[in-house]
């Protein structure tokens, strides 16, 4: 019975949206108050309704109903209580309906503290989000009901997948999904505008922390799963170019793109068009993903939840959505220009250097793009079946974007309107010869081996010292006595430390990057207990092993000491489980974890080798790889700082 | 939907899973060259290749038999003096493009190779008119 009104207030969500969908735009664009001021309490009333669904289908996860044939599918009453929790988005339904709970809580969202907002600007956002609401409600209530009942529940369910019990689970899916979703909010805020025909000054400045919210999340979201995927899919790598990476790739490139075009219309008043086109592709990016990971016309690693049939209904909606958004945009946008500032730019500037960021970016966008739908038309034109993987992206997107990252430290570094180029290469000169003499370091050390690492490292080196040269400029470094630094430094205000942190993060991912491309080394062995392997110093003892059982599985743990010098340093203790339930094994690699570097263990099979019983060992080194991830923490800790701003100031008063 | 059209699906996965134990488990003990730099290449040849029992993996990540079948092959093609290019020719006759992570260079891959860097020119050639009404200060 509960289940039912979980199932019955999606339904009733359902109406909700197709209201706010109809009656505020129709308000808005007749002027009609009582019509336009529907959009607030529908936006949180479907937001509510949705929570309520959401909450059902969470209890009876936790309550382990098997009449839910959802339930059944994809979890077991043995599975330990933070996986029957989390299960409830390890499984196509129900993360589609925590995506459509985010989407609404967008909207609640905008609905609550956007009080600045114009109402008809306000009606127009909503209807436009209550589109997108009403578009993947009927998805789910049609193609994916998650409170589908079984006629008679079996007394077990068939568990989860073991690759998803783990607490990643918890956080990964949830942040990427409100990246994904909250680009939805640039993408209503663009076909709002175009839809009235006219912009406001302000327009970009509503845009902007939504963007920067979703786009933290997608960072975060993204950094999480490559962390994920890097402890468990047992050798180390971080990231595997695979679709489903792409699929959050691609809006976040755009993302990054948008983010940087809407500072150019925010500040400078132009650009509209431009700011609205990538708003629209973005989410549309977002929609083409979530239709590539649950469609199955690609492989990837990630393939749970596919269907065809859904691939359909979701190519549909964006078809409708984003093909609507970019007619109605082809109509109108040429009108909005007008709207723009006729603004010249010098090259050199902070206009320009934004504008070519995007260039860039775009690009980049693209070329991910291309490579994982190429193999798709290649296949449709019958010219055979080819697979782009990543040798491709090493051999384009990477030559791709390193002149972004050489010109990145001039961008904020520049002013408005036109800068002197001087200043900025005195600003920078310190940093540019650092950074050269790193990447020569590199060069020399391996005898000329490794130029892609020396590379790596000085575009490393470049951007952190790039950053600091920043935040130089920023506490006026050159033009104040050493002693008032400090106070300085405090009293910047932290939305100033967003491109700091943002650009020097990226620079500390990078060095991540590189550590354990360039050096990384690698013992693959047959051992008995008490044999030594030794890898980068470390000296690494197989103490034996032991068969051990834990809540929903067995395990072999095998048991190895790690000692530097004369120093233990550590004990490791590799499993390779078996899921009983779902007869699946996976492999729990053992790591030490430190900021030089990761020493990581796993086990493989059994083996015979001389005539003795043997554990297959593969022990990786893998130095500076916590960068990686530590990058894109501060990444995403610059986009928090952006969030920080007192209260959006008036585009007059802002813009001189 | 029933209990049953689940329970298939999920045969269907495990048998997939059996193909290609999801764990990537790279290369065996006794596999590799005593010799460095033959063993070095054998491995970026490895990683140039796709395991095509597999959902999306080279061959060098994935422990299926035939990735490992693959291994080896390229190992006697390299004791038997063939170059990279010649080895990468020989599994695409056998296999097909498909084996191949880095499509060829040809008429048919052409906009995947051009088009990325098309694009960046033609950005910058837009850009241009930004700029060309700026005075100078």
């Amino acid at each position: 019975m509960i289940a039912e009104t979980g199932h019955f207030a999606m339904i009733l969500a359902f109406c909700v949206a197709l209201i706010q969908s109809t009656l505020p735009l129709y308000g808005a664009h007749r002027n009609r108050q009582a019509f336009l001021l529907i959009a607030a309490p529908a936006a949180k009333l479907q937001f509510l309704l949705l929570l309520w669904a959401f909450a059902v289908l969470t209890v009876k996860f936790v309550q382990s109903d098997f009449s839910l044939w959802l339930v059944t599918a994809n979890s077991h009453a043995d599975k330990p209580f933070i996986y029957r929790l989390t299960g409830v988005w390890g499984n196509h339904e129900g993360s589609m309906l925590l995506w459509i709970l985010m989407l609404a809580a967008y909207g609640a969202g905008i609905a609550h503290f956007s009080k600045s907002m114009p109402d008809a600007l306000k009606a127009r956002v909503l209807g436009v989000q209550g589109m997108i609401g009403v578009a993947f409600l009927a998805f789910s209530l049609f193609t994916s009901n998650p409170f589908a009942r079984l006629i008679s529940p079996p007394f077990e369910g068939n568990g989860l997948n073991p690759i998803l019990q783990d607490p990643a689970l918890a956080v990964h899916p949830p942040l990427l999904y409100a990246g994904y979703v909250g680009f939805s909010l640039a993408f209503s805020f663009s076909v709002a505008a175009l839809m009235s025909g006219k912009v406001s000054p302000d327009w970009a400045k509503w845009v902007r922390p939504w963007t920067l919210l979703a786009w933290l999340s997608l960072t975060l979201g993204i950094a999480v799963g490559s962390f994920w995927a890097y402890y468990e899919l047992g050798w180390g790598g971080f990231w595997f170019w695979d679709p489903v990476e792409n699929a959050s790739f691609m809006p976040w490139l755009a993302g990054t793109a948008l983010l940087h075009s809407a500072l150019v219309t925010a500040r400078r008043n132009t650009l509209h068009s431009w700011t609205m086109l990538l708003a629209i592709l973005t989410f549309g990016l977002c929609i083409a993903g979530t239709f590539l990971v649950r469609s199955g016309v690609l492989t990837s690693v990630h393939a749970f939840a596919t269907d065809p049939t859904r691939g359909v209904f979701i190519l549909m909606i964006l078809g409708i959505l984003v093909g609507g958004a970019l007619l109605l945009f082809a109509m109108r946008s040429a009108g909005l220009s007008s709207a723009d500032k006729n603004v010249p730019f010098q090259p050199v500037s902070r206009e320009g250097a934004l504008i070519l960021n995007n260039v860039f970016l775009a690009s980049a966008t693209a070329t991910v793009f291309l490579g994982t739908i190429y193999p798709l038309v290649i296949d449709a034109f019958g010219l055979g079946k080819i697979s782009v993987g990543a040798p491709y992206y090493n051999a384009v997107f990477v030559p791709l974007i390193t002149p972004l990252l050489m010109l990145m430290p001039i961008g904020p570094l520049s002013g408005w309107g036109h800068s002197e180029i001087s200043p900025v290469i005195k600003k920078l000169a310190m940093a540019f010869v650092l950074a050269v003499l790193g990447g020569l370091t590199v060069l020399i050390m391996s005898a000329g081996h490794q130029g892609g690492a020396a590379l790596g490292v000085g575009l490393s080196l470049w951007l952190m010292l790039g950053a600091v040269a920043d935040l130089g400029k920023k506490i006026r470094f050159n033009n104040v006595p050493l002693t008032r630094l400090p106070k300085n430094i405090l009293k910047l205000p932290l939305q100033q430390w967003g491109s700091i942190l943002a650009h020097g993060g990226l620079g500390v991912m990078i060095l991540g990057i590189v550590g354990t491309t360039a050096w990384r080394s690698e013992v693959v062995q047959a051992v008995v207990p008490g044999a030594v392997m030794k890898i980068s110093g470390y000296e690494v003892t197989f103490n034996g092993e032991a068969t051990v059982s834990g809540e929903n599985y067995s395990a072999e743990r095998g048991e190895f000491s790690v000692r530097r010098g004369d120093v233990d340093v550590a004990l490791l203790k590799p499993e390779k489980r078996f899921y009983t339930v779902e007869r699946q094994s996976t492999t729990e690699a053992a790591i030490l974890k430190n900021l030089a570097g990761h020493l990581y263990i796993v086990i493989a099979d059994e083996t015979i080798s001389d005539g003795m019983a043997s554990r297959v060992v593969r022990i990786w080194y893998h130095p500076l790889v916590a960068f990686i991830w530590i990058g894109g923490l501060i990444m995403a800790l610059g986009g928090v700082a952006g969030l920080m701003r007192r209260e959006v100031k008036s585009f007059s008063s802002d813009s001189v | 939907m029933t209990i049953r059209v689940a329970s298939k699906k999920f045969n269907f996965l495990l048998i997939s899973i059996y193909l290609c134990t999801y764990p990537v488990l790279a290369i065996s003990p006794g596999e590799a060259f005593k010799d460095e730099a033959l063993e070095a290449r054998a491995r970026s040849l490895s990683m140039e290749l796709r395991c095509m029992v597999c959902q999306n993996q080279s061959i060098d990540d994935s422990d299926a038999p035939l990735a490992k079948d693959l291994r080896m092959l390229i190992r006697e093609q390299i004791k038997a003096g063939k170059t990279d290019d010649e080895i990468l020719v020989f599994i695409e006759d056998r296999y097909g493009e498909f084996a191949l992570l880095k499509p060829r260079f040809d008429i048919k891959n052409a906009p995947l190779w051009a088009l990325p860097f098309l694009l960046i020119l033609a950005g910058i050639f837009l850009m241009r008119s930004f700029f060309r009404n700026a005075p100078k200060n």
